[in-house]
């Protein structure tokens, strides 16, 4: 099975939502990110592994925070390529990189595809990179089967959102509120209609993210999508010292 | 890419077909942002398609740009300064301009857009503050509160432009994260953009970003090599070679889109050179910088190998950033504007030498257009050259300070 897809089934669980957590890697320590990724990975379905980046423009304070400890760390793309290579340990759920187009752009698309699927990574969330500028990172992802995931946001018009749907891999990112990441608002009024909406625009699963942080959170968001994406408020628990595993679980309804 | 290649790109450039539907000058430019701004890219798309052609926005910005703004600006013969060069020197006069700088252009333009597109409130990023105090007096102008991003870095070095801005009205927030300058000012000033993409209108103050800011700003600020061409053209010719600095290249691309077609006058971009050539001292994007991605758009940039993108260090807020306008890089590539730089030290001589020779105090950024024109000057003799004087430097006495007159060879000689 090719890796987008592997992906894809592993989002769409019946009878529970599945869960998926981001975390910036080498945050908040350079010599921890393959026991945090291993316990993450555990408690997850799926896991984003954040590759830290100057500049973080759709980030909000606690991923900026990561972003910037993580190459203070020396943490870059390259290096996770590395850390996942030399790892003893199997994959319990799909590993895919969110990262800014830059470092990829550096890294070289074909060679980021080879370096991904040796790595065992399933894909890529991009968030600089809308659909319309996506054609060369698509090429090399789809020539080896990797997952580019789509965003979708409440802004989206009806025709876009059913074209990005379509043209989404491995599970459609829903944004629940316009704005960065990790709001501390809560979800807006009117997520379930958005949420239907864009579960009836897709045959991918759905997993909604930025500013989940409660249970009762996960459990409206359940209600129409398949997944809930939790990031800043793992990275929270990771700062506080809290077991990744047991912050996950809490979340779980 | 071959020469033809270059020459049919050159070509679509001169006929107005580039940027084209994709917001690309060639191979440079596009739209990299967060897909929740997408429709508000595409709604700022089509009323810049709609408004810069209408007859009635047209007349309105005119009609600004001649009684508030102060258009046209002057064009300076410079005796002394060209006896001293041996050269032919004039100066285009954006100093004289409200507010001091080139940038009023700008928003003023953007800010009668905003308007027109029913924004509730204007988003700007600031580097040396010119373009903040610009967007602060702007949106007094047509009534739309105003917020800037500012480095702290630079609220520290630029502080008579954080004072002007408040009085002016505007909300200032300094910018504590990354790099503390004009690049972390920009994302912070994205990240609120995002959050109300409909209510706020993000008036960005050079010629980058992504599509369609760096055309809506080439035709804001393109009024300057116009004005400058038909003023030379009455007083003396066309220049052998026009110099401009290139922060984000707002100032530059204006002044040199009125000569483009002019292939007897050469092209000279001026970038910040800072303390030397080693990644991290200057801010010399198109002298030393690589194709990359960033702020919304593929432009050329300095960034290490991991492709993180590099601090930068210029004497000059306004030119302190690790990209340059998309279709800078293309005229790079296609060979029609060299990129050159000038040092802190050059720029400082050459602010000290235009100030004692000619009665003018230029900004820091067009120091360094003085200080790349009489290089150019010394290997050229007998030379008419156009300097964009895209500012003036009262915003720079406090870093002046720093740099007592006379602190090098031949800058204060009155006598000479
Ligand atoms: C006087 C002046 N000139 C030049 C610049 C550089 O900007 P740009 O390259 O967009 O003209 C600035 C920027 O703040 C400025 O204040």
């Amino acid at each position: 099975m090719l890796p987008r897809d592997q992906l894809s089934d592993a989002l769409k669980l019946e009878g529970r939502p599945s869960l998926v957590a981001f975390f910036t890697a080498g945050y908040p320590d350079r010599d921890t990110f393959l026991d945090v990724l291993k316990e993450v990975c555990s408690a997850a379905d799926a896991v984003e592994i954040g590759v830290p980046f100057t500049d973080p423009m759709a980030d909000g304070v606690t991923v900026q925070r990561s972003s910037q400890v993580a190459l203070e760390n020396g943490v870059s793309l390259g290096w996770i390529f590395d850390q996942l290579a030399g790892r003893d340990f199997e994959l319990p759920a799909p590993v895919l990189l969110m990262s800014y187009l830059n470092p990829l752009y550096a890294f070289g698309f074909e060679d980021l595809a080879e370096r991904a699927l040796e790595t065992g990574v399933s894909g890529f969330i991009v968030p600089d990179l809308p659909y319309e500028e996506s054609g060369p990172l698509k090429q090399a992802l789809d020539a080896k089967g990797l997952a580019l995931v789509q965003l979708v946001t409440p802004a989206t018009p009806k025709e876009r959102l059913a074209k990005l749907c379509s043209v989404s891999e491995g599970f459609v990112y829903a944004v629940t509120r316009t704005g960065i990441t990790g709001s501390s608002e809560g979800l807006p009024n009117d997520v379930s209609d958005y949420l239907a909406a864009v579960k009836s625009a897709s045959s991918l699963p759905v997993c909604a993210g930025f500013g989940v942080r409660e249970q009762e959170q996960v459990r409206r968001i359940a209600e129409h999508a398949d997944g809930v994406i939790v990031g800043s408020a793992l990275l929270e628990a990771l700062e506080a010292g809290r077991s990744p595993r047991e912050f996950l679980e809490s979340l779980r309804p | 890419m071959t020469n033809e290649d270059h020459e049919a790109l050159f070509e679509s450039l001169l006929n107005g077909s580039l940027p084209d539907d994709e917001g690309r000058f060639g191979p440079f430019g596009g739209r990299y942002v967060p897909e929740t701004l997408m429709p508000a890219i595409d709604r700022l798309t089509a009323g810049v398609h709609r408004y810069l052609p209408d007859a009635q926005f047209q007349q309105e910005l005119q009609s600004e740009l001649k009684s508030w703004v102060g258009r046209p600006t002057a064009l300076t013969h410079a005796p002394r300064l060209s006896d001293r060069w041996g050269a032919e020197v004039w100066f285009k006069r954006e100093d004289l301009a409200h507010t001091g700088a080139h940038k009023i252009n700008n928003t003023i333009g953007q800010a009668l857009l905003a308007k027109a597109l029913g924004a509730q409130r204007i988003v700007a990023e600031t580097g040396a503050g010119q373009h903040g105090v610009a967007s602060a007096a702007a949106c007094a102008r047509v009534g739309l509160p105003c917020t800037v991003y500012m480095g702290e870095i630079d609220v520290a070095r630029q502080a008579p432009n954080v004072d002007r801005m408040h009085r002016l009205g505007a909300e200032v927030v300094p910018v504590t994260s990354g790099d503390r300058t004009l690049r972390s000012a920009i994302d912070e000033a994205i990240r609120d953009w995002v959050s109300d993409p409909k209510g706020n209108y993000y008036l960005l103050g050079s010629a980058i970003g992504p599509h369609p800011y760096p055309y809506l700003v080439r035709e804001l600020q393109a009024v300057i090599g116009r004005e400058a061409r038909t003023q030379l053209l009455e007083r003396t010719g066309l220049p052998d070679a026009a110099f401009a600095c290139v922060g984000g290249g707002s100032n530059a691309i204006g002044l040199f889109h009125g000569f483009l077609a002019d292939r007897s006058t050469a092209l000279f971009g001026v970038e910040a050179g800072g303390r030397g050539v080693e990644l991290g001292q200057n801010s010399a994007t198109l002298a030393s910088g690589r194709p990359g991605v960033l702020h919304g758009t593929h432009t050329m940039l300095l960034y290490d190998d991991d492709g993180q993108i590099q601090e930068t260090h210029s004497v000059s807020a306004g030119l302190d950033y690790p990209g340059v306008g998309p279709e800078h890089a293309l005229l790079q590539l296609v060979g029609r504007v060299e990129y050159v730089t000038a040092s802190d030290d050059e720029a400082l001589a050459a602010l000290d030498e235009c100030c004692s020779l000619e009665g003018i105090l230029p900004a820091l950024e067009s120091a360094h257009a003085l200080a790349g024109a009489k290089q150019w000057a010394a290997a050229n003799r007998g030379k008419r050259i156009l300097v964009g004087m895209s500012g003036r430097g009262d915003k720079d006495m406090p870093i002046l300070a720093d740099y007592p007159v006379n602190r090098s060879k031949g800058s204060v000689d009155a006598a000479a």
